[in-house]
């Protein structure tokens, strides 16, 4: 019964946005921690997607018996990246985390960015919660098939 | 005279069958819609259809004249039946999914669903009353 896949399949999107949200709100929260050393400043975080292909990779595409449709393929989150863009040098001589030049290295978070990254994230989640209740709905209904 | 229940309920076995795997397609679609790199793909419908009622499909096979010549890579379609959809506005990451669009494909096909399932649930209550003889 393929409409199990359905429910795979969303919920693969719902966790790969939900971890989309996590590191944006990660991102948003620690967009003004500071360090004094460059190499310990907290760097932006972005998730990496891919398809996940489950049966499409083990089977031959000249397989011409198989009659059942190898839809499924879900997200899965391949990792965790940080991002490399340069950090915000501030010249702040009187904060207590500046270094001897009197610089304090702020983290490379783009607030408008991680803001349009968050909202997308939901919307996405939101369509996949979607068609989830709408696959519930199609599976409920074929349970009363005969009645 | 003997009831055949497969002839009875005709298309609609299938009809229902096809309409919950591309569920599927649409929902794998709609999950990936922000995966770099990901085609967006659906089912011709009405030619996966024509294969599993065991109907020639409208494109003409390939002609083999020995066991080792592959078959045509038509024929692989129209029972696999997966194909890339064109796309509308392909972004730069190379990912071909319109969520607006695979979104009204979805419910379009929700409603179909309810529609086969209709037509088969008819088809059932028909041949109860007959078994019944009320």
């Amino acid at each position: 019964m393929s409409l199990g896949n359905v429910f795979d399949i969303a919920g693969s999107g719902m966790s790969a946005q939900s971890v989309r949200l996590n590191t944006t709100s990660s991102n948003i929260a620690n967009a003004e921690s500071v360090a004094s050393n460059t190499d310990e400043t907290y760097r932006a975080r972005h998730p990496v997607f891919a398809a996940q292909l489950q049966s499409a990779m083990n089977k031959s595409p000249f397989d011409f018996a198989a009659d059942q449709l190898n839809a499924g393929a879900g997200v899965n989150v391949l990792g965790i990246v940080e991002s490399d863009a340069p950090l915000q040098l501030r010249y702040e001589p009187h904060h207590p985390q500046a270094d001897e030049n009197g610089y304090v290295s702020y983290p490379n978070v783009n607030i408008v960015e991680e803001m349009a990254n968050m909202i997308s994230a939901s919307r996405s989640f939101q369509n996949n919660v979607d068609v989830m209740n709408s696959a519930k709905q199609m599976m409920q209904q074929a349970l009363t098939l005969g009645r | 005279m003997s009831i055949s229940i497969d002839k009875q309920f005709g298309v609609h076995q299938h009809a229902l069958q096809l309409r919950s795997d591309r569920a599927a397609v649409l929902a794998s679609n709609i999950a990936n819609a922000d995966t770099p790199g990901f085609k967006a793909r659906d089912i011709d419908f009405s030619q996966v259809l024509k294969a599993k009622m065991g109907e020639q499909s409208d494109t003409l096979p390939m002609v083999t004249s020995a066991g080792t010549h592959l078959q045509s890579l038509a024929s692989a379609e129209a029972i696999n039946g997966l194909k890339y959809r064109n796309p509308t506005q392909p972004s730069i990451d190379g990912n071909t999914v319109d969520v607006d669009r695979e979104r009204a494909e979805f419910s379009r096909n929700a409603m179909e669903f309810q529609a086969a399932f209709e037509f088969l649930n008819g088809k059932i209550k028909s041949l109860l009353s007959a078994l019944r003889g009320e």
